[in-house]
């Protein structure tokens, strides 16, 4: 590889892609009520890893990251599904969800809600579906 | 509320999913995608049982109520379909076992067929429009990848035609939901058909009613058939065969429910343009099974003729009508599987699909032969095949609406089936054996099980019709009672 002089993309990115991460959980997390979700929460962390294949390599980012993202979005979706199923064991429809209030230590009373499951699952599927797109256009040598 | 009712989509759903994560386990995903196709015609063979008891079984999801919500209805039309789509599916999956090859099936071939599977079960059991455009998105996606698998040169030529040409017609599905939904409010389709009924279907309605017809016709290869014959003979045997089998079917079960639940008020406009456009996808499907030399093509135009004869009975919208198309919708599910697996095996021996430079197969395969023989037999509905009441009920049915000229039509092209089947089993089959054993290009080992288990069904469904009469005659009694299908989902007395 030859070394191109992008040392202003290197240091913003490596600041950038900390506060995509973070921006993308925050996201995630504010969807139960406000904007948001596994859906955008899942492409705005998908966009950091793009923007990590951009500045480094895809490879040098592969040699890091050592997943295949066709087996994250393949359990994305298992979650996704499974908590529909989940569903069944209670005997109420299909894809049902329920709320509660508990007392956490740190938290405090923090309303959990078993729809973020069904959104962790919507966000990995997302991740791994915009990464594996990426990837195979991207690298087509 | 039965939860029952979403397991035949999810179950491959799940399966797959796990395929993608073994996906070097090819053994395992052997076993898994048999496992699944069995664990759906087993759950919904239980379902059919709860219909015929109990009435059409809806589920909520979510515990939405439809009109809001997304709702799944399993009628015993799509149960029917259902249960014919997992044992066409199985036996392709026999088949595609010894045929498909290593490469295939290392890039993901099984998932991706229970995934075109989960498509065409979810098509059969949503409750509302768009759902169905959803289904058929993802029975879409499934077929362009299984079509192009392999990228041999004639594959992605088809391919690109094949994506080109559904694309066109998803874009025009979404156009015509939109048209639906601005003019009516709704697309759950117990609603639509409510509010259809109290507006009055006027001519802006029917107007929306024949876009809708166009872009199932697509779909199903009724009269806008010309990409079919390519599409279906490109891929491998296994793939083509499921291609003939359910994806046209799933075209024709949207034309059904649409015609029947929704835009059933003016069937002097679109059930009159439904035949007439039967009737030319009949004649033009069977010229072109007459007139080619190659297997494969013939075998394509015999699929787009099926699609006219089955419209035909839709077209007469009588109660034998529909009771001759649902049984030979049935009826064609499983034949035309079998008359693909039957012809990609022809090929699959000798390496070439040109009648001329077959013969006299029978002498080293007479199993083979004779259940071609059967096969052509039923295709063209011969008693006492499975073809034969189907056939018959349909035409009476449209003698009884009074277009005689579309029962002619349909018995005509019946002939030209028979004559275009048997012109490739009297070559194929008979005559001067030309080849010999030891220069054929593979075995028929393991090939003859998933053969003949259709070849059994066909016979068996021939012969035993009485057993599933009763359950035909309650999917009829629901496409010719709306108000059946309404109540169901929409529970009694619903606000239009």
């Amino acid at each position: 590889m030859k070394e191109p002089n992008d040392i202003i993309i290197r240091s913003v990115a490596k600041v950038a892609v900390v506060i995509i991460f973070t921006f993308a959980i925050n996201l995630f997390i504010s969807g139960h009520h406000y904007p948001g979700g596994g859906f955008i929460g899942g492409l705005a962390f998908a966009s950091a890893v793009i923007l990590l294949f951009l500045t480094f390599d895809i490879e040098t980012v592969r040699k890091n990251i050592p997943l295949d993202f066709k087996v994250v979005a393949a359990i994305g979706v298992l979650i996704a599904v499974l908590t529909g199923v989940g569903s069944l064991l209670f005997d109420v429809p299909f894809l049902s969800q329920s709320f509660g209030y508990f007392n956490l230590p740190v938290f405090g009373k923090t309303e959990l809600a078993t729809a973020v499951l069904f959104d962790i699952g919507v966000a990995l599927a997302v991740i791994g579906t915009a990464l594996t797109i990426i990837m195979s256009i991207g690298d087509d040598r | 509320m039965n939860n029952f009712v979403i397991l035949p989509i999810i179950i491959p759903v799940i399966i797959g999913m796990v395929m993608i994560i073994f996906r070097k386990q090819i053994k395992l995903q052997r076993y898994l995608s048999l496992v699944a196709m069995a664990a759906v015609g087993i759950v919904t063979i239980y379902l059919m049982l709860q219909i015929k008891s109990e009435g059409i079984q809806t589920l909520h999801l979510g515990g939405w109520v439809a009109p809001f919500g997304v709702t799944m209805v399993v009628d015993m039309l799509a149960a029917l379909l259902i249960t014919t789509t997992s044992i066409v599916a199985f036996c392709c999956l026999l088949y595609a076992f010894r045929t498909i090859g290593k490469e295939r099936e290392q890039f993901y071939f099984y998932p991706l067929f229970l995934f075109l599977i989960t498509g065409v079960i979810g098509s059969f059991m949503t409750g509302d429009v768009f759902n169905l455009f959803v289904c058929f998105e993802v029975m879409l996606v499934a077929s362009y990848v299984l079509i192009s698998l392999g990228g041999t040169k004639i594959q992605l030529r088809e391919s690109i035609k094949y994506i080109l040409i559904n694309i066109l017609s998803s874009f025009l599905f979404l156009v015509a939901i939109a048209f639906l939904y601005a003019m009516t409010g709704t697309l759950n389709f117990a609603h639509l058909s409510l509010r259809v009924a109290e507006v009055g279907q006027g001519g802006l309605m029917t107007t929306v009613a024949i876009l809708f017809l166009i872009v199932f016709s697509l779909k199903a290869g009724l009269f806008l058939f010309f990409w079919l014959p390519g599409a279906y003979s490109a891929p491998p045997t296994a793939i083509s065969a499921i291609f003939a089998a359910l994806l046209t079917k799933v075209g024709i079960y949207a034309i059904v429910r649409m015609f029947t639940l929704v835009f059933y008020h003016e069937p002097e406009v679109t059930h009159l343009f439904i035949g007439i456009l039967a009737a030319i996808t009949m004649i033009l499907g069977a010229v072109g099974a007459v007139a080619f030399w190659d297997i494969k093509r013939i075998l394509t135009y015999n699929v787009i003729v099926g699609v006219g004869f089955i419209l035909a009975g839709v077209a007469s919208f009588t109660t034998v009508g529909m009771t001759g198309a649902l049984y030979y919708l049935i009826h064609d599910m499983i034949v035309k599987a079998l008359i693909f697996l039957l012809g990609g095996t022809v090929i699959y021996l000798t390496g070439t699909s040109n009648l001329r430079d077959l013969s006299g197969l029978i002498r080293l395969h007479p199993q083979l032969g004779w259940m071609f023989f059967i096969a052509a037999l039923s295709l063209s509905g011969i008693p006492p095949l499975s073809g034969f009441l189907g056939k018959l009920f349909i035409s009476e049915g449209t003698f009884e609406a009074g277009y005689f000229w579309l029962g002619a039509i349909g018995l005509f092209t019946s002939l030209m089936v028979l004559y275009s089947i048997m012109k490739v089993f009297m070559n194929a089959f008979w005559g001067y054996t030309v080849i010999k054993e030891e220069e054929e290009q593979g075995t028929t080992a393991g090939l003859l099980l998933p053969i003949g288990i259709l070849t059994a069904l066909t016979i068996a469904l021939g012969i035993g019709i009485q057993a599933i009469h009763a359950y035909v005659d309650l999917a009829v009694e629901v496409l010719m009672n709306p108000s059946i299908y309404i109540e169901a989902v929409l529970g009694l007395n619903p606000k239009p």
